[in-house]
């Protein structure tokens, strides 16, 4: 994203006439907020930015916007803004998922996105359940959580995306919580100005299905030590943390992949003959 | 978190001009605006048309607040501040309801439980600089702000009294959160 400071923008410069029909009260309200108010302070105009999502309550935020976006299938939201960012390199690309979305559905295409290392950043709103189908535990609910849908609790070891997004290559791993948008802003605003894969993790609470969620708003503290160029030391960071570390933690330096050939393709009558029986 | 007097000290000595604190002072009037707005069509969405118009209310006092210091500062250029460089004690600005606070079934009791305490924490920003800001043209504007932020304090809690002792019935949820079967 270039910056352009020569046009000042607002944030209500990126929103929609559609209104939210999120839950009163749901983190991604601040979600919301905080992606409008990074877009504005980088002055990228709206017609320069495509918002991709899945499906999920979270994934119905490119409506909310207007800026270019598609609304797509379940899980395959980043298999979609890859090749948005590959066909069109000009563009911003934010592909936008929730927990279920990005993670059980969309988890094969998570991991080969990272790997990849297109030039896109991936947001997925973590709340811990698919709060849309009414409160299913989603792959990052504890496995304790007990509930009418899952009585007694999963007993299933949580996904921990960002020890995941470093191990597959994601070139930018962050944590953010909704319930502090301008810092969420800042986060993305770091996370789209990184060349590569950027992955950020945000809280988002579920105020209807995990009202205990809540109490995030205390819980969350910024990380104690600055982001780190080592994807092993971030690793061992990440998984030794309370799950409320806030902020960067992670920028790489790999090579970013573009649509660019090594060489030129072979003529189409030198593959014909190569079929030829 | 507890506050200290050292909290008190730092919120006054990062905010270094008055152009800098008018900037944001107009920031919270146009945040308590934009919230309001948004909270207005979650309550419109959701069928609580009571509070959808309560917070409209709040919307349209916030935008004339936030024109008349335009107005007062049309000569002044402001600092352009990224949102996330402001210096605010917390998350947000501090008349921006927490949209996290709110729920669909709210009460005028809470909604306007809500703006207050809003507004007395405008109030307390704005006077915790002019209580410790250096520079006396500083301290003349937040005592000013704090002032007006001190009458709407007053405003809300005239209409709060008006509703009167009696706690309202509890509104009735068709669709009551955490109870999927």
């Amino acid at each position: 994203m270039n910056e352009q400071a020569t046009i000042k923008r607002k944030a209500s410069d990126y929103k929609s006439e559609v209104k939210p029909v999120w839950c009163p009260g749901c983190g991604d309200y601040h979600v919301l907020l905080a992606l409008t108010r990074m877009l504005a302070a980088s002055g990228t105009p709206p017609e320069d930015v495509a918002v991709i999502s899945g499906i999920g309550c979270s994934s119905r935020i490119p409506a909310y916007t207007n800026c270019y976006g598609f609304h797509g299938v379940h899980g395959r939201a980043l298999a979609l803004g890859t090749g948005l960012k590959i066909a069109r390199p000009d563009l911003t690309v934010l592909v936008m998922s929730g927990d279920g979305d990005g993670f059980s559905i969309g988890g094969n295409h998570f991991l080969h996105a990272c790997r990849r290392n297109v030039d896109l950043t991936y947001v997925v709103m973590d709340n811990q359940v698919y709060g849309m189908t009414k409160g299913q535990p989603s792959p990052t609910t504890d496995p304790e959580w007990d509930s009418a849908l899952a009585p007694g609790g999963t007993g299933i070891r949580p996904f921990h995306p960002l020890v995941i997004a470093l191990a597959s290559g994601a070139n930018f791993v962050a944590r953010a919580f909704s319930g502090q948008p301008n810092e969420t802003a800042r986060i993305l605003h770091e996370a789209v100005m990184h060349p590569g894969f950027s992955f950020v993790q945000v809280l988002s609470p579920c105020v209807t299905f995990r009202p205990e969620q809540a109490e995030w708003k205390s819980q969350v503290h910024p990380a104690p030590v600055e982001p780190t160029d080592d994807p092993a030391r971030a690793a061992r960071r990440i998984m030794t943390d309370d799950g409320f570390n806030i902020g960067i933690l992670y920028r790489g330096d790999r090579p970013v992949l573009t649509a660019r050939a090594t060489r030129d393709p072979a003529p189409v009558e030198t593959l014909e003959r190569s079929f030829a029986t | 978190m507890t506050e200290t007097v050292e909290d008190r000290t730092d919120i006054a000595a990062d905010i270094e001009s008055v152009p800098e604190l008018l900037a944001h002072a107009l920031r919270i009037e146009e945040d308590a605006e934009e919230r309001y707005l948004s909270l207005a069509e979650q309550m419109e969405t959701h069928h609580n048309n009571e509070i959808a118009r309560l917070f409209r209310w709040f919307a349209g006092h916030e935008a004339e607040h936030a024109q008349e210091i335009r107005e007062r500062m049309a000569c002044m250029p402001l600092p352009d501040i990224k949102p996330w460089d402001y210096k605010w004690q917390g998350a947000e600005s501090p008349e921006a309801v927490d949209y996290a606070e709110v729920r669909y079934t709210i009460s005028v009791r809470e909604a306007l439980e809500l703006a207050l305490a809003a507004e007395k924490r405008a109030f307390d920003f704005f006077g915790r600089i002019a209580a410790v800001a250096k520079d006396p043209e500083m301290r003349r504007w937040a005592a000013e702000f704090a002032e007006e932020e001190a009458e709407h304090v007053r405003l809300v809690e005239k209409e709060i009294a008006r509703l009167g002792p009696e706690a309202p019935a509890p509104v009735e949820d068709p669709d009551p959160p955490n109870e999927p079967l």
